[in-house]
């Protein structure tokens, strides 16, 4: 009994920390930019793909093995590294302030074309890299078993999440985000450069994404179409939790990482469309998220 | 309380956190008034106006519209019941053309609705002729209203609560925002449209010449509360409203 | 009065539809395959402009899409019910009557907030129908080979059949939304999507007509996704996934709300661009079908209707 407990969440807790840091991109880029971004998932699949090509190469120079954590960041990185330019500079740019709802269809066509782009890539076969997951053994206790790896996922949440928190309440330029956040228009009276917080916001949300996709192949094999359910795990993550609030994603995320850990070991039929239910339950309920106050309206 | 009551306020209390923007009001305005609210900013007219006609709910007190509650009514509710209210900023549809906006505006005003009738039809055309005519709007009827003058847009916003025929007429500062030339000839325009009708009207106004001018009451409102409350000679000369309200700031410095 | 006749709106469609129909028997059969999806999906992107001159875009119609097109599987392999049009107007009427149950639900939201609760929904029942097994899964099943009044036709005349089908119901179908958009309660649901607020200040409510076009929107989806499963003869919990749905707000912004046509003919782009590049591009179809629709975007910011639109006002002015 105890057990069971203990592995739910357990299992909830690694879930949940794998999805809080590709909601956390995701929020972060609706709050500064006001797009709720569906290509977030194919960033995430091209940070999984990426992994899967270094990895190999970077053991195939004779590395030291415990640098790999290094090559996962430096193949997540290139991938916002190159996405960033095409997708905020080259695409998105050009519909700032119009409605969300035709930003969430543009969003939605890049989506697809990233769909593709990983086919050209990479190819219908899938690729296997799950080596970094031996990298820190693993933890028994009782008659519970755990990759180390796994758990230390949850570190990597837990890192992201007050990383950018502390950036952003206790830095210059997190101030600066913050004023953009609240009123761009307003800020960029005041000699912000608005495009560079757009931009940077941005990277910094595909970055997220990216590196949720590089720590999971590990975890995974990496093929065609691991983009797809991704998008609406996340979606329903911020809906959940409030658009554009990050401790709106962590509660987000722990509500659907320990809803379907329960219900893998509990009522298996309910996995596929617990998050949906969880999301659909909280939009009737609590429409604005949990953590979104309410905008006022003037005559 | 008298027997033609038409709005009555009894003991209304509104606060937003700390700040009292209603307290204990009691107002009573009968058929036909014209009653302008006077104040400073922030002295609570505003707020009495959206409590009246629904957009927000008093904290306490009753209010009612030909001796029938309407305290915890919805807007909708309350403009159908007979008060229709203009807007400080013009509330039109900005994309559409002046005719259209009225149209509308007949539209909603219409109990029964045909699915499958073109709206366009020439009874409803020649209802908003005249409409137009009233309001010495012929000219623009067919541009958009995004692109009319500040007064006109004021005009238009006017003539669609009107067009529901109401009981009362709220004017949030039916002159804000147009050229100090351009006041008079608008209000004069304003009570020649409203004229004739038995309509009550009460009015937000910071023109004290406008005030004196127009309404034959004066309410006079500060931190709240009602200070004064009478004909417009009466309110205008009470100590209290030249102290809070009329009274000039000396210059005491000059760029 | 000839000239009374062609500016009718009732003439101009049934000289439309006549022609179409008579097109018909002109093209290759895998063209009249084509254009019958087409209907479908437009018929669903006519909802969606529906509930865009209110203000809204649904980002689940895939979920009437697929009660639609289940609808009409189920009353096929169960109750044996073939016939076509039967079969469609059911759909038509059940969805909508599911429209009008949740729609209350709905209509309290906007925006964003909107389009993520339809969504919600629609991918809820994609979760259920991938669950049950005895509807197939997520394989879905095979739907009985349609008859009309009785009669199977050929199966070389049964796509023709259908599309005429599709052609009769839609066109008139189209005719009376048309006349619903410039009655006196259309015009009111385009006054919502620019200024709700003074909707309600003079005296009408934009929650009963964000209810009464979504009631019409999923109506419309049904019997799309009752023609398409019908067309293809298969339905699959694929009918309510994200990404359809996504497909369908794409067409109707491609469209814009104001012209009735638009859509359909938003909705062929889509089968042509579809088919073409799954034809010859078949690794690649989503990747061109993104560029056209980015591309669309920025190029027809306010949809091919406001061609459309621009053409009509500008010949009305030239006589």
């Amino acid at each position: 009994m105890v057990d069971e407990i203990l592995t739910i969440v357990l299992d909830g807790a690694i879930y949940a920390s794998w999805l809080f840091i590709v909601a956390l991109g995701l929020t972060f880029v609706f709050g500064v930019l006001k797009i709720l971004n569906i290509a977030h998932g194919g960033i995430y699949a091209l940070g999984a793909y990426s992994t899967a090509t270094l990895v190999p190469i970077f053991y195939s120079l004779g590395m030291p093995e415990q640098l790999v954590i290094l090559a996962m960041l430096v193949s997540a990185l290139a991938v916002a590294i190159v996405i960033t330019p095409i997708m905020e500079r080259g695409i998105l740019r050009r519909f700032y302030g119009q409605d969300e709802v035709l930003i969430v269809l543009v969003t939605y066509a890049i989506y697809l074309v990233l769909e593709d782009v990983q086919k050209l890539i990479w190819g219908m076969n899938s690729l296997y890299v799950s080596e970094p997951r031996e990298l820190l053994g693993a933890l028994e206790f009782g008659s519970l078993y755990y990759v180390g790896y796994d758990l230390a996922l949850i570190g990597l949440a837990i890192f992201c999440g007050l990383f950018l928190w502390f950036v952003l309440n206790k830095t210059q330029s997190g101030k600066i985000v913050l004023a953009v956040i609240h009123n761009p228009e307003i800020s960029g009276c005041m000699g912000v450069n608005i495009n560079k917080v757009y931009l940077a916001a941005f990277f910094i949300g595909a970055f997220l994404a990216a590196l949720a996709g590089s720590f999971t192949a590990p975890l995974i094999s990496v093929q065609v179409g691991i983009s797809v359910a991704v998008v609406i795990e996340s979606f329903a993550v911020v809906i959940i939790g409030g658009l554009g609030s990050i401790p709106g994603a962590v509660i987000g995320a722990l509500i659907i990482g320990m809803a379907r850990a329960a219900c893998v070991h509990k009522l298996p039929e309910a996995e596929i469309f617990i998050m949906y239910f969880c999301m659909a339950g909280m939009l009737i309920f609590k429409p604005k998220g949990l953590f979104q106050g309410a905008q006022a309206r003037k005559i | 309380m008298s027997k033609q009551s038409l709005l009555r306020a009894e003991n209304v209390n509104k606060s937003f956190g700390a700040v009292v923007a209603a307290n204990n009001i009691n107002i009573n305005i009968d058929k036909g008034e014209k009653v302008s609210l006077i104040g400073s900013n922030g002295a609570g007219k505003t707020t009495f106006m959206n409590m009246v006609t629904g957009y927000l709910k008093p904290d306490t007190g009753h209010i009612y519209l030909k001796n029938e509650e309407i305290t915890q009514l919805d807007p909708r509710i309350i403009t159908q019941k007979g008060i229709s209210r203009s807007f400080q900023i013009p509330q039109i549809f900005e994309p559409m053309t002046a005719w259209e906006n009225l149209l509308i505006a007949l539209g909603t005003s219409q109990k029964k609705h045909s699915y499958f009738k073109n709206a366009r039809s020439k009874e409803n055309g020649d209802f908003i002729d005249e409409i137009l005519n009233r309001f010495a709007l012929n000219e623009f009827a067919h541009r958009q209203v995004s692109e009319l003058p500040g007064g006109v847009r004021k005009l238009l916003d006017i003539a669609m609560a009107l067009v529901r025929k109401p009981d009362i007429l709220l004017l949030d500062e039916p002159t804000s925002g147009v050229g100090a030339e351009e006041k008079y000839p608008l209000m004069d325009t304003i009570a020649k449209a409203l004229s004739g009708q038995g309509l009550t009207v009460i009015f937000v106004e910071h023109d004290m010449d406008i005030v004196q001018n127009y309404s034959d009451r004066i309410i006079a409102f500060y931190q709240g509360a009602v200070i004064a409350d009478g004909n417009g000679s009466t309110v205008l000369n009470d100590s209290n409203v030249k102290k809070y309200v009329t009274g000039k700031t000396e210059v005491k410095a000059k760029l | 009065m000839s000239e009374k006749l062609y500016n009718n709106l009732l003439f101009q469609s049934i000289f439309l539809m006549s022609f179409l129909i008579l097109v018909g028997l002109l093209i290759p059969n895998w063209l009249v395959f084509v254009i019958t999806k087409a209907i479908a999906y437009g018929l669903v992107g006519l909802g969606i402009i529906t509930l865009m001159r209110g203000g809204l875009v649904s980002f689940g119609q895939g979920f009437v899409f697929g009660i639609g097109g289940y609808t009409a599987g189920l009353l096929g392999t169960q109750a044996g019910l073939t016939d076509a049009m039967l079969l469609l107007f059911v759909s038509f009427l059940f969805t909508g009557l599911v429209g009008l149950i949740i729609a209350p639900l709905l209509a309290r939201y906007r925006d964003i907030f909107f389009a993520m609760l339809s969504l919600a929904f629609s991918m809820v029942l994609y979760g259920i129908l991938i669950k049950i097994d005895a509807i197939g899964g997520s394989d879905g099943f095979v739907l009985p080979e349609s008859t009309y009044f009785g009669i199977k036709p050929s199966s070389e005349y049964a796509d023709y059949v259908l599309y005429v089908v599709a052609i009769i119901m839609t066109g008139f179908i189209s005719i009376l939304l048309r006349y619903y958009y410039d009655s006196t309660p259309g015009l009111i649901a385009l006054a919502v999507r620019e200024n709700e607020l003074r909707v309600e200040y003079l005296g009408s409510s934009a929650f009963n007509v964000a209810v009464l076009n979504f009631t019409i929107a999923a109506g419309l989806g049904g019997m799309g996704g009752a023609l398409n499963g019908i067309a293809l003869g298969h339905i699959d919990p694929e009918f309510t996934y994200w990404t359809t749905s996504g497909e369908f707000v794409f067409i109707s912004i491609l469209a814009g709300y104001l012209s009735v046509p638009a859509v359909f003919l938003a909705a062929l782009l889509l089968e042509l661009v579809r088919s073409f590049s799954g034809r010859y591009f078949p690794d690649t179809w989503q990747l061109i079908l993104g560029l056209f629709l980015i591309l669309s975007i920025i190029f027809i910011p306010s949809g091919i209707g406001s061609f459309f639109k621009q053409f009509f006002d500008r010949l009305k002015k030239s006589k």
